[in-house]
Protein backbone atom coordinates (compact mmCIF):
# COMPACT_ATOMS: atom_id res chain seq x y z
CA UNK A 1 0.00 0.00 0.00
CA UNK A 2 1.34 3.53 -0.69
CA UNK A 3 2.54 5.82 2.21
CA UNK A 4 0.70 8.17 4.57
CA UNK A 5 -1.06 10.35 3.02
CA UNK A 6 -3.58 13.01 5.18
CA UNK A 7 -6.11 11.28 4.30
CA UNK A 8 -7.85 8.74 6.76
CA UNK A 9 -7.87 5.06 5.49
CA UNK A 10 -11.57 5.31 4.76
CA UNK A 11 -11.03 7.93 2.07
CA UNK A 12 -7.94 5.68 1.04
CA UNK A 13 -9.97 2.94 -0.69
CA UNK A 14 -10.06 4.59 -3.67
CA UNK A 15 -6.27 4.48 -3.42
CA UNK A 16 -6.57 0.72 -3.15
CA UNK A 17 -8.76 0.30 -6.40
CA UNK A 18 -6.21 2.11 -8.19
CA UNK A 19 -3.16 0.12 -6.74
CA UNK A 20 -5.70 -2.96 -8.32
CA UNK A 21 -5.67 -1.66 -11.70
CA UNK A 22 -2.27 -0.70 -11.91
CA UNK A 23 -1.81 -4.46 -11.19
CA UNK A 24 -0.37 -5.36 -7.91
CA UNK A 25 -3.29 -8.39 -7.08
CA UNK A 26 -1.58 -11.53 -6.77
CA UNK A 27 -4.68 -13.24 -6.82
CA UNK A 28 -5.84 -11.95 -10.31
CA UNK A 29 -2.77 -11.77 -12.34
CA UNK A 30 -0.40 -14.19 -13.83
CA UNK A 31 1.78 -14.89 -10.47
CA UNK A 32 -1.29 -15.98 -8.69
CA UNK A 33 -3.03 -18.12 -11.51
CA UNK A 34 -2.19 -21.50 -9.36
CA UNK A 35 -4.43 -20.73 -6.90
CA UNK A 36 -7.33 -19.96 -8.89
CA UNK A 37 -8.86 -23.16 -9.05
CA UNK A 38 -9.14 -23.60 -5.47
CA UNK A 39 -10.14 -19.66 -5.29
CA UNK A 40 -12.79 -20.33 -8.32
CA UNK A 41 -14.13 -22.90 -5.92
CA UNK A 42 -16.40 -20.89 -3.55
CA UNK A 43 -17.85 -19.04 -6.78
CA UNK A 44 -18.79 -21.70 -8.02
CA UNK A 45 -20.72 -23.28 -4.75
CA UNK A 46 -22.13 -19.76 -4.27
CA UNK A 47 -23.60 -19.45 -7.17
CA UNK A 48 -25.25 -22.45 -7.36
CA UNK A 49 -26.62 -23.05 -3.84
CA UNK A 50 -27.92 -19.03 -3.92
CA UNK A 51 -29.52 -19.72 -7.30
CA UNK A 52 -31.25 -23.04 -5.47
CA UNK A 53 -32.00 -20.23 -2.65
CA UNK A 54 -33.80 -17.72 -5.28
CA UNK A 55 -35.15 -20.43 -7.70
CA UNK A 56 -38.56 -18.65 -6.87
CA UNK A 57 -37.49 -15.67 -7.68
CA UNK A 58 -38.20 -13.68 -4.37
CA UNK A 59 -37.25 -9.54 -4.50
CA UNK A 60 -34.94 -7.76 -2.11
CA UNK A 61 -36.07 -6.44 0.93
CA UNK A 62 -37.88 -3.22 0.00
CA UNK A 63 -37.56 -0.40 2.90
CA UNK A 64 -39.69 2.60 3.89
CA UNK A 65 -39.06 6.08 3.02
CA UNK A 66 -37.89 6.42 6.88
CA UNK A 67 -35.32 4.08 6.48
CA UNK A 68 -33.35 5.89 3.22
CA UNK A 69 -30.16 6.82 4.42
CA UNK A 70 -29.07 10.38 5.15
CA UNK A 71 -26.55 10.14 2.06
CA UNK A 72 -25.33 7.75 -0.81
CA UNK A 73 -21.84 7.61 -1.23
CA UNK A 74 -21.44 7.79 -4.90
CA UNK A 75 -18.92 4.77 -5.55
CA UNK A 76 -16.60 4.08 -8.94
CA UNK A 77 -16.85 7.19 -11.54
CA UNK A 78 -18.50 10.25 -9.98
CA UNK A 79 -18.39 12.25 -13.43
CA UNK A 80 -16.97 10.58 -16.92
CA UNK A 81 -14.15 12.44 -18.85
CA UNK A 82 -13.91 13.41 -21.78
CA UNK A 83 -16.21 16.32 -23.90
CA UNK A 84 -18.58 13.86 -25.06
CA UNK A 85 -20.45 13.22 -21.64
CA UNK A 86 -19.51 16.57 -20.55
CA UNK A 87 -22.05 17.89 -24.08
CA UNK A 88 -24.72 15.28 -22.33
CA UNK A 89 -24.90 17.20 -19.13
CA UNK A 90 -24.72 20.58 -20.87
CA UNK A 91 -28.16 19.64 -22.96
CA UNK A 92 -29.46 17.72 -19.98
CA UNK A 93 -29.26 14.65 -21.48
CA UNK A 94 -31.66 15.97 -24.61
CA UNK A 95 -29.37 14.30 -27.67
CA UNK A 96 -29.08 10.87 -25.50
CA UNK A 97 -30.17 7.70 -26.71
CA UNK A 98 -30.23 4.62 -25.43
CA UNK A 99 -29.82 1.44 -27.68
CA UNK A 100 -30.70 -1.93 -27.37
CA UNK A 101 -29.04 -4.29 -29.51
CA UNK A 102 -27.43 -7.88 -29.97
CA UNK A 103 -29.41 -10.63 -30.21
CA UNK A 104 -32.11 -9.03 -30.29
CA UNK A 105 -35.32 -8.91 -33.05
CA UNK A 106 -36.22 -5.36 -32.87
CA UNK A 107 -33.15 -2.93 -31.94
CA UNK A 108 -34.19 -0.05 -30.18
CA UNK A 109 -32.66 3.75 -30.10
CA UNK A 110 -34.77 5.39 -27.35
CA UNK A 111 -34.51 8.70 -25.79
CA UNK A 112 -34.21 8.97 -22.20
CA UNK A 113 -38.15 10.60 -22.61
CA UNK A 114 -39.08 7.56 -24.28
CA UNK A 115 -37.42 5.35 -21.85
CA UNK A 116 -39.31 7.51 -18.85
CA UNK A 117 -42.47 7.03 -20.75
CA UNK A 118 -42.36 2.93 -20.32
CA UNK A 119 -44.23 1.17 -17.65
CA UNK A 120 -42.03 2.83 -14.55
CA UNK A 121 -40.82 0.78 -11.08
CA UNK A 122 -39.74 2.79 -7.61
CA UNK A 123 -38.31 0.40 -5.32
CA UNK A 124 -36.27 1.82 -1.93
CA UNK A 125 -33.39 -1.12 -1.60
CA UNK A 126 -29.79 -1.01 0.39
CA UNK A 127 -26.70 -0.97 -1.88
CA UNK A 128 -24.22 -3.09 -0.45
CA UNK A 129 -20.62 -2.30 -1.93
CA UNK A 130 -18.12 -5.33 -1.18
CA UNK A 131 -15.85 -2.87 0.48
CA UNK A 132 -18.59 -3.27 3.56
CA UNK A 133 -20.42 -0.40 3.32
CA UNK A 134 -24.65 -0.15 2.46
CA UNK A 135 -26.95 2.91 2.24
CA UNK A 136 -30.45 3.17 1.25
CA UNK A 137 -31.91 4.55 -1.27
CA UNK A 138 -35.44 4.64 -3.45
CA UNK A 139 -34.95 4.12 -7.27
CA UNK A 140 -37.33 4.68 -10.47
CA UNK A 141 -36.60 3.18 -13.47
CA UNK A 142 -37.80 0.78 -16.23
CA UNK A 143 -37.73 -2.75 -15.83
CA UNK A 144 -34.93 -4.31 -17.71
CA UNK A 145 -37.24 -7.29 -18.86
CA UNK A 146 -39.86 -4.58 -20.08
CA UNK A 147 -37.01 -3.00 -22.60
CA UNK A 148 -35.73 -6.74 -23.54
CA UNK A 149 -39.67 -8.06 -24.46
CA UNK A 150 -39.90 -4.80 -26.48
CA UNK A 151 -36.87 -5.47 -28.30
CA UNK A 152 -37.77 -9.18 -28.42
CA UNK A 153 -35.01 -11.26 -27.34
CA UNK A 154 -33.46 -13.85 -29.39
CA UNK A 155 -33.41 -17.29 -28.36
CA UNK A 156 -29.77 -17.82 -27.99
CA UNK A 157 -29.26 -14.83 -25.84
CA UNK A 158 -27.57 -15.28 -22.40
CA UNK A 159 -26.43 -12.31 -21.00
CA UNK A 160 -27.05 -8.76 -21.34
CA UNK A 161 -24.29 -7.01 -21.60
CA UNK A 162 -24.43 -3.31 -19.50
CA UNK A 163 -21.84 -0.81 -21.84
CA UNK A 164 -20.91 2.55 -20.27
CA UNK A 165 -19.94 5.72 -21.18
CA UNK A 166 -17.26 6.27 -18.60
CA UNK A 167 -13.86 5.22 -19.56
CA UNK A 168 -11.74 3.83 -16.00
CA UNK A 169 -8.27 3.50 -17.80
CA UNK A 170 -7.25 4.37 -20.89
CA UNK A 171 -6.13 1.83 -23.18
CA UNK A 172 -5.20 1.61 -27.61
CA UNK A 173 -8.48 -0.55 -28.26
CA UNK A 174 -11.09 1.33 -26.32
CA UNK A 175 -11.70 -1.39 -23.65
CA UNK A 176 -10.93 0.27 -20.65
CA UNK A 177 -14.70 1.50 -20.40
CA UNK A 178 -16.82 0.44 -17.42
CA UNK A 179 -19.47 -2.29 -18.40
CA UNK A 180 -20.92 -5.16 -16.63
CA UNK A 181 -23.13 -8.32 -17.43
CA UNK A 182 -25.69 -10.48 -15.97
CA UNK A 183 -27.47 -13.22 -17.11
CA UNK A 184 -31.24 -13.75 -17.66
CA UNK A 185 -32.40 -15.14 -14.39
CA UNK A 186 -31.01 -11.94 -13.05
CA UNK A 187 -31.90 -9.34 -15.79
CA UNK A 188 -35.68 -11.05 -15.89
CA UNK A 189 -35.94 -9.93 -12.25
CA UNK A 190 -38.73 -7.12 -11.05
CA UNK A 191 -36.38 -5.54 -9.08
CA UNK A 192 -33.66 -5.32 -12.21
CA UNK A 193 -34.07 -1.61 -13.48
CA UNK A 194 -32.87 0.81 -15.42
CA UNK A 195 -32.78 3.74 -13.18
CA UNK A 196 -33.52 7.21 -14.14
CA UNK A 197 -34.77 8.92 -10.70
CA UNK A 198 -33.11 8.39 -7.24
CA UNK A 199 -34.61 9.73 -3.97
CA UNK A 200 -37.87 10.95 -5.71
CA UNK A 201 -35.39 13.36 -8.19
CA UNK A 202 -33.37 12.98 -11.38
CA UNK A 203 -30.71 10.75 -11.03
CA UNK A 204 -27.49 12.42 -10.29
CA UNK A 205 -24.95 12.57 -12.59
CA UNK A 206 -22.21 10.99 -9.37
CA UNK A 207 -24.84 8.33 -9.25
CA UNK A 208 -24.83 7.19 -12.98
CA UNK A 209 -26.75 10.00 -15.30
CA UNK A 210 -29.12 9.68 -16.96
CA UNK A 211 -29.19 5.83 -16.19
CA UNK A 212 -27.93 3.54 -14.40
CA UNK A 213 -28.51 -0.57 -13.50
CA UNK A 214 -29.79 -1.21 -10.47
CA UNK A 215 -29.59 -5.47 -9.47
CA UNK A 216 -30.47 -5.58 -6.43
CA UNK A 217 -28.93 -9.06 -5.48
CA UNK A 218 -25.52 -8.15 -6.06
CA UNK A 219 -22.72 -6.08 -4.28
CA UNK A 220 -22.21 -2.77 -5.89
CA UNK A 221 -20.13 -3.44 -8.96
CA UNK A 222 -22.49 -4.82 -10.58
CA UNK A 223 -24.84 -1.71 -10.76
CA UNK A 224 -23.38 -0.62 -13.67
CA UNK A 225 -23.46 3.61 -14.13
CA UNK A 226 -23.95 6.01 -17.15
CA UNK A 227 -25.41 3.10 -18.94
CA UNK A 228 -25.70 4.06 -23.00
CA UNK A 229 -25.96 0.50 -25.07
CA UNK A 230 -27.80 -2.65 -23.58
CA UNK A 231 -25.87 -6.12 -25.92
CA UNK A 232 -27.74 -9.06 -25.65
CA UNK A 233 -25.15 -11.79 -26.11
CA UNK A 234 -24.53 -15.52 -26.26
CA UNK A 235 -21.29 -15.43 -24.22
CA UNK A 236 -18.96 -12.93 -22.86
CA UNK A 237 -15.11 -14.16 -23.99
CA UNK A 238 -15.23 -11.73 -27.02
CA UNK A 239 -16.09 -8.16 -24.89
CA UNK A 240 -12.90 -6.58 -23.56
CA UNK A 241 -10.62 -9.38 -21.44
CA UNK A 242 -13.79 -11.54 -21.70
CA UNK A 243 -14.82 -11.80 -18.21
CA UNK A 244 -17.96 -10.10 -18.19
CA UNK A 245 -17.45 -6.76 -16.61
CA UNK A 246 -14.31 -4.15 -16.09
CA UNK A 247 -13.47 -5.34 -12.43
CA UNK A 248 -14.50 -9.01 -13.75
CA UNK A 249 -11.56 -8.26 -16.07
CA UNK A 250 -9.35 -7.20 -13.11
CA UNK A 251 -9.97 -10.25 -10.82
CA UNK A 252 -13.18 -9.28 -9.41
CA UNK A 253 -15.96 -12.83 -9.57
CA UNK A 254 -18.36 -12.32 -12.35
CA UNK A 255 -20.89 -14.00 -9.52
CA UNK A 256 -21.73 -10.87 -6.82
CA UNK A 257 -24.16 -12.37 -4.82
CA UNK A 258 -22.30 -11.89 -1.96
CA UNK B 1 -13.79 -49.79 33.35
CA UNK B 2 -10.10 -49.26 33.28
CA UNK B 3 -8.18 -47.08 36.13
CA UNK B 4 -5.02 -45.80 36.43
CA UNK B 5 -4.11 -48.64 39.04
CA UNK B 6 -1.30 -50.65 38.56
CA UNK B 7 -2.64 -53.71 37.07
CA UNK B 8 -2.70 -57.53 37.03
CA UNK B 9 1.21 -57.56 36.16
CA UNK B 10 2.22 -54.64 38.34
CA UNK B 11 0.45 -56.41 41.45
CA UNK B 12 2.02 -60.05 40.73
CA UNK B 13 5.65 -57.82 41.10
CA UNK B 14 5.82 -55.91 43.98
CA UNK B 15 8.73 -53.58 43.55
CA UNK B 16 9.44 -50.96 46.43
CA UNK B 17 9.23 -48.62 42.99
CA UNK B 18 6.01 -49.43 41.94
CA UNK B 19 5.34 -46.40 39.87
CA UNK B 20 2.34 -47.01 38.27
CA UNK B 21 2.96 -47.19 34.22
CA UNK B 22 1.33 -44.50 32.16
CA UNK B 23 -1.68 -45.72 30.86
CA UNK B 24 -2.41 -44.36 27.50
CA UNK B 25 -6.61 -43.99 26.40
CA UNK B 26 -8.05 -43.65 22.68
CA UNK B 27 -9.41 -40.00 23.28
CA UNK B 28 -9.66 -38.79 19.42
CA UNK B 29 -11.37 -40.40 16.97
CA UNK B 30 -9.90 -39.70 13.50
CA UNK B 31 -12.99 -37.69 12.00
CA UNK B 32 -12.22 -35.44 15.32
CA UNK B 33 -8.42 -35.43 14.49
CA UNK B 34 -9.18 -34.41 10.45
CA UNK B 35 -11.65 -31.69 10.91
CA UNK B 36 -9.56 -30.09 13.51
CA UNK B 37 -6.51 -29.85 11.69
CA UNK B 38 -8.91 -28.90 8.89
CA UNK B 39 -10.48 -26.14 10.51
CA UNK B 40 -6.72 -24.76 12.26
CA UNK B 41 -6.24 -23.89 8.45
CA UNK B 42 -9.69 -22.70 7.28
CA UNK B 43 -9.52 -20.02 10.83
CA UNK B 44 -6.66 -18.64 9.79
CA UNK B 45 -7.51 -18.25 6.18
CA UNK B 46 -10.88 -16.67 7.35
CA UNK B 47 -8.96 -14.61 10.00
CA UNK B 48 -6.33 -13.38 7.57
CA UNK B 49 -8.87 -12.40 4.38
CA UNK B 50 -11.19 -11.70 7.02
CA UNK B 51 -9.14 -8.60 8.53
CA UNK B 52 -8.43 -7.87 4.47
CA UNK B 53 -11.66 -7.07 4.01
CA UNK B 54 -12.08 -5.06 6.96
CA UNK B 55 -9.18 -2.56 6.25
CA UNK B 56 -11.00 -1.41 3.24
CA UNK B 57 -13.69 -0.35 5.39
CA UNK B 58 -12.40 0.11 8.90
CA UNK B 59 -15.29 1.18 10.82
CA UNK B 60 -17.83 -0.66 12.30
CA UNK B 61 -21.77 0.45 12.48
CA UNK B 62 -25.53 -0.90 13.71
CA UNK B 63 -28.45 -0.86 12.04
CA UNK B 64 -29.21 -1.21 8.55
CA UNK B 65 -26.60 1.36 6.64
CA UNK B 66 -23.24 3.01 7.04
CA UNK B 67 -20.91 4.26 5.17
CA UNK B 68 -18.14 7.60 6.04
CA UNK B 69 -19.73 9.89 7.72
CA UNK B 70 -21.83 7.99 10.10
CA UNK B 71 -21.43 7.26 13.62
CA UNK B 72 -19.32 4.24 14.32
CA UNK B 73 -18.74 1.66 17.31
CA UNK B 74 -15.17 1.37 16.16
CA UNK B 75 -13.20 2.84 13.48
CA UNK B 76 -9.33 2.63 12.57
CA UNK B 77 -7.36 5.34 10.87
CA UNK B 78 -4.35 6.67 9.30
CA UNK B 79 -3.76 10.28 10.13
CA UNK B 80 -0.89 12.21 10.04
CA UNK B 81 0.99 14.80 12.35
CA UNK B 82 1.59 18.13 10.78
CA UNK B 83 3.73 19.36 13.17
CA UNK B 84 5.95 16.05 13.30
CA UNK B 85 5.34 14.60 9.93
CA UNK B 86 4.91 11.59 11.51
CA UNK B 87 2.16 9.03 10.78
CA UNK B 88 -0.64 8.50 13.21
CA UNK B 89 -2.54 5.17 13.76
CA UNK B 90 -5.64 6.36 16.06
CA UNK B 91 -8.34 3.93 16.81
CA UNK B 92 -11.60 5.08 18.15
CA UNK B 93 -13.90 3.08 20.12
CA UNK B 94 -17.59 4.41 21.26
CA UNK B 95 -15.89 7.84 20.82
CA UNK B 96 -13.00 7.54 22.70
CA UNK B 97 -9.22 8.11 20.73
CA UNK B 98 -6.68 5.94 21.16
CA UNK B 99 -3.10 6.19 19.31
CA UNK B 100 -2.11 2.63 18.38
CA UNK B 101 0.65 3.39 16.10
CA UNK B 102 2.52 0.09 15.26
CA UNK B 103 0.00 -1.90 15.19
CA UNK B 104 -3.71 -0.38 13.93
CA UNK B 105 -4.14 2.38 11.76
CA UNK B 106 -0.23 2.70 10.46
CA UNK B 107 2.17 0.10 10.97
CA UNK B 108 5.91 -0.32 9.30
CA UNK B 109 6.76 -2.60 6.97
CA UNK B 110 10.49 -4.27 6.72
CA UNK B 111 12.18 -1.75 5.81
CA UNK B 112 10.81 0.61 8.76
CA UNK B 113 8.63 2.36 5.89
CA UNK B 114 5.09 3.17 7.27
CA UNK B 115 2.43 1.64 5.99
CA UNK B 116 -1.79 3.20 6.03
CA UNK B 117 -3.72 -0.24 7.36
CA UNK B 118 -6.11 -0.51 10.01
CA UNK B 119 -4.55 -4.02 10.28
CA UNK B 120 -0.71 -4.70 9.55
CA UNK B 121 -0.27 -6.90 6.87
CA UNK B 122 1.78 -9.58 8.31
CA UNK B 123 -1.74 -10.14 9.89
CA UNK B 124 -3.60 -10.24 6.91
CA UNK B 125 -3.38 -11.59 3.54
CA UNK B 126 -2.10 -10.08 0.41
CA UNK B 127 -3.60 -9.40 -2.36
CA UNK B 128 -5.75 -7.05 -2.67
CA UNK B 129 -9.66 -6.75 -1.98
CA UNK B 130 -10.69 -9.42 -5.11
CA UNK B 131 -8.24 -11.61 -3.85
CA UNK B 132 -9.79 -11.15 -0.05
CA UNK B 133 -13.01 -12.03 -1.13
CA UNK B 134 -11.89 -15.33 -3.06
CA UNK B 135 -10.01 -16.29 -0.28
CA UNK B 136 -12.55 -15.82 2.50
CA UNK B 137 -15.84 -17.12 0.85
CA UNK B 138 -14.28 -20.55 -0.91
CA UNK B 139 -12.80 -20.88 3.24
CA UNK B 140 -15.94 -19.57 4.35
CA UNK B 141 -17.54 -22.84 2.29
CA UNK B 142 -14.97 -25.44 3.24
CA UNK B 143 -15.64 -24.69 7.02
CA UNK B 144 -19.30 -25.21 6.35
CA UNK B 145 -18.17 -28.37 4.94
CA UNK B 146 -15.84 -29.25 7.54
CA UNK B 147 -18.32 -28.10 9.83
CA UNK B 148 -20.94 -30.43 8.76
CA UNK B 149 -18.61 -33.74 8.69
CA UNK B 150 -17.98 -32.94 12.06
CA UNK B 151 -21.87 -32.31 13.07
CA UNK B 152 -23.41 -35.53 11.30
CA UNK B 153 -20.21 -37.48 13.01
CA UNK B 154 -20.46 -36.34 16.16
CA UNK B 155 -24.00 -36.74 16.43
CA UNK B 156 -24.24 -40.63 14.95
CA UNK B 157 -20.89 -41.48 17.34
CA UNK B 158 -22.50 -39.80 20.60
CA UNK B 159 -19.35 -37.42 20.60
CA UNK B 160 -21.33 -34.47 21.99
CA UNK B 161 -23.26 -36.61 24.27
CA UNK B 162 -20.20 -38.64 25.21
CA UNK B 163 -17.97 -35.82 25.50
CA UNK B 164 -19.28 -32.58 25.39
CA UNK B 165 -22.61 -32.39 27.38
CA UNK B 166 -21.43 -31.37 30.64
CA UNK B 167 -23.42 -33.68 33.18
CA UNK B 168 -25.77 -32.28 35.34
CA UNK B 169 -23.30 -32.43 38.27
CA UNK B 170 -20.96 -30.47 36.65
CA UNK B 171 -23.05 -27.70 36.58
CA UNK B 172 -23.58 -27.19 40.08
CA UNK B 173 -22.03 -23.54 41.22
CA UNK B 174 -20.04 -25.72 43.49
CA UNK B 175 -18.14 -27.60 40.85
CA UNK B 176 -17.79 -25.13 38.63
CA UNK B 177 -15.79 -22.55 41.06
CA UNK B 178 -13.58 -25.87 41.84
CA UNK B 179 -12.58 -26.06 37.96
CA UNK B 180 -12.48 -22.50 37.74
CA UNK B 181 -9.97 -22.48 41.15
CA UNK B 182 -8.29 -25.29 39.13
CA UNK B 183 -7.55 -23.01 36.08
CA UNK B 184 -6.68 -20.50 37.69
CA UNK B 185 -3.31 -22.14 39.50
CA UNK B 186 -3.07 -24.13 35.87
CA UNK B 187 -3.65 -27.40 37.74
CA UNK B 188 -3.90 -30.08 35.26
CA UNK B 189 -6.33 -33.18 35.71
CA UNK B 190 -4.81 -36.41 36.33
CA UNK B 191 -5.93 -40.01 36.46
CA UNK B 192 -9.75 -40.53 36.55
CA UNK B 193 -10.37 -36.65 35.93
CA UNK B 194 -7.72 -36.37 32.56
CA UNK B 195 -10.31 -39.02 30.93
CA UNK B 196 -12.98 -36.23 30.04
CA UNK B 197 -13.04 -32.72 29.50
CA UNK B 198 -13.54 -30.87 32.18
CA UNK B 199 -16.69 -28.32 32.80
CA UNK B 200 -15.18 -25.00 31.52
CA UNK B 201 -13.18 -26.93 28.38
CA UNK B 202 -16.82 -28.76 27.65
CA UNK B 203 -18.83 -25.10 27.93
CA UNK B 204 -15.91 -23.62 26.10
CA UNK B 205 -16.24 -26.13 23.31
CA UNK B 206 -20.45 -25.95 23.33
CA UNK B 207 -20.24 -22.48 23.20
CA UNK B 208 -17.70 -22.12 20.28
CA UNK B 209 -19.54 -25.30 18.15
CA UNK B 210 -23.32 -23.96 19.10
CA UNK B 211 -23.06 -20.39 18.80
CA UNK B 212 -19.97 -18.55 17.69
CA UNK B 213 -19.55 -20.44 14.71
CA UNK B 214 -23.13 -20.87 13.77
CA UNK B 215 -23.63 -16.63 14.41
CA UNK B 216 -20.29 -16.21 12.32
CA UNK B 217 -21.65 -18.05 9.35
CA UNK B 218 -25.29 -16.84 9.81
CA UNK B 219 -23.95 -13.06 10.03
CA UNK B 220 -21.78 -13.45 7.33
CA UNK B 221 -24.92 -14.47 5.40
CA UNK B 222 -26.61 -11.50 6.63
CA UNK B 223 -24.26 -9.71 4.17
CA UNK B 224 -24.92 -11.49 1.02
CA UNK B 225 -27.44 -9.09 -0.92
CA UNK B 226 -28.56 -12.76 -2.71
CA UNK B 227 -28.82 -14.81 0.59
CA UNK B 228 -31.10 -12.08 2.60
CA UNK B 229 -33.37 -11.54 -1.20
CA UNK B 230 -34.20 -15.42 0.00
CA UNK B 231 -33.89 -15.10 3.72
CA UNK B 232 -34.91 -11.95 4.74
CA UNK B 233 -35.32 -12.38 8.77
CA UNK B 234 -31.50 -12.57 8.73
CA UNK B 235 -32.03 -8.98 8.70
CA UNK B 236 -34.45 -8.87 11.58
CA UNK B 237 -31.89 -11.55 13.42
CA UNK B 238 -29.19 -9.43 13.61
CA UNK B 239 -30.88 -6.05 13.42
CA UNK B 240 -29.74 -5.09 9.98
CA UNK B 241 -26.54 -6.07 7.75
CA UNK B 242 -24.23 -3.11 9.13
CA UNK B 243 -25.10 -4.72 12.49
CA UNK B 244 -24.69 -8.30 11.39
CA UNK B 245 -21.28 -6.72 9.91
CA UNK B 246 -20.42 -5.37 13.54
CA UNK B 247 -21.11 -8.75 15.18
CA UNK B 248 -19.53 -10.88 12.77
CA UNK B 249 -16.47 -8.96 13.68
CA UNK B 250 -16.80 -8.89 17.53
CA UNK B 251 -17.28 -12.79 17.26
CA UNK B 252 -14.20 -13.12 15.32
CA UNK B 253 -12.61 -11.53 18.00
CA UNK B 254 -14.02 -13.87 20.72
CA UNK B 255 -12.77 -17.04 18.20
CA UNK B 256 -9.38 -15.66 18.54
CA UNK B 257 -9.54 -15.21 22.54
CA UNK B 258 -10.64 -18.67 22.39
CA UNK B 259 -7.52 -19.77 19.98
CA UNK B 260 -5.52 -17.77 22.40
CA UNK B 261 -6.75 -19.87 25.96
CA UNK B 262 -7.03 -22.76 23.58
CA UNK B 263 -3.59 -23.04 23.15
CA UNK B 264 -2.54 -21.71 26.20
CA UNK B 265 -4.06 -24.78 28.21
CA UNK B 266 -2.37 -27.40 25.38
CA UNK B 267 0.73 -26.06 26.10
CA UNK B 268 0.49 -25.91 30.26
CA UNK B 269 -1.43 -29.42 30.38
CA UNK B 270 1.43 -31.27 28.07
CA UNK B 271 2.18 -30.04 25.00
CA UNK B 272 4.15 -33.03 23.63
CA UNK B 273 0.73 -35.23 25.02
CA UNK B 274 -1.39 -33.02 23.53
CA UNK B 275 -0.45 -33.00 20.18
CA UNK B 276 0.19 -36.31 19.92
CA UNK B 277 -3.44 -37.38 20.97
CA UNK B 278 -4.65 -34.77 18.32
CA UNK B 279 -2.79 -36.30 15.72
CA UNK B 280 -2.32 -40.09 16.79
CA UNK B 281 -5.29 -40.07 18.75
CA UNK B 282 -3.22 -41.33 21.77
CA UNK B 283 -3.21 -39.32 24.90
CA UNK B 284 -1.73 -40.39 27.88
CA UNK B 285 -3.29 -40.13 31.49
CA UNK B 286 -0.96 -38.45 33.61
CA UNK B 287 -1.05 -40.32 36.85
CA UNK B 288 -2.45 -39.35 39.93
CA UNK B 289 -0.08 -37.88 42.78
Amino acid sequence: MSPITRRSLIAGSSAAAAALVSGCDPFSLSDGEALRPILDFGQFISLHVQRALLAGQPLAREFTEADISPEFPPNGTERPNGMAYFRHMMSNFADFRLTVDGMVKKPLSLTLDEVKAMPPRTQITMHNCDEGWSAIGQWTGVPLAHLLQTAELMPQARYIVFHCMDEMVRTPDNSGFYYESIDLFDAMHPQTILAYGMNGKALPVAHGAPLRLRVERHVGYKHAKYVNRIEAVDRLTHIARGKGGFWEDRGYQWYAGL
Amino acid sequence: MASSEPNGEARAAPQPAARPRREVMYRHTVAVRLTHWINVLILVLLLMSGLRLFNYHPALYWGNYGYRGVPAFVSIAALEDIETDEPVGVTTIMGHNFITTGVLGVSYDANGEPIAAAFPNWLTLPGGLAGARDVHFAAAWLLVLNGLVYLLFSLFTGHFRRDLLPGAGELRPRHMLTDMWNHLRLRRARGQAARRYNVLQKLAYVIVIFILLPVMVLTGLTMSPAVTAALPFLFDMFAGRQSARTIHFLVANLLVLFVFIHIIQVIVTGLFNNMRSMITGRYAIPPED
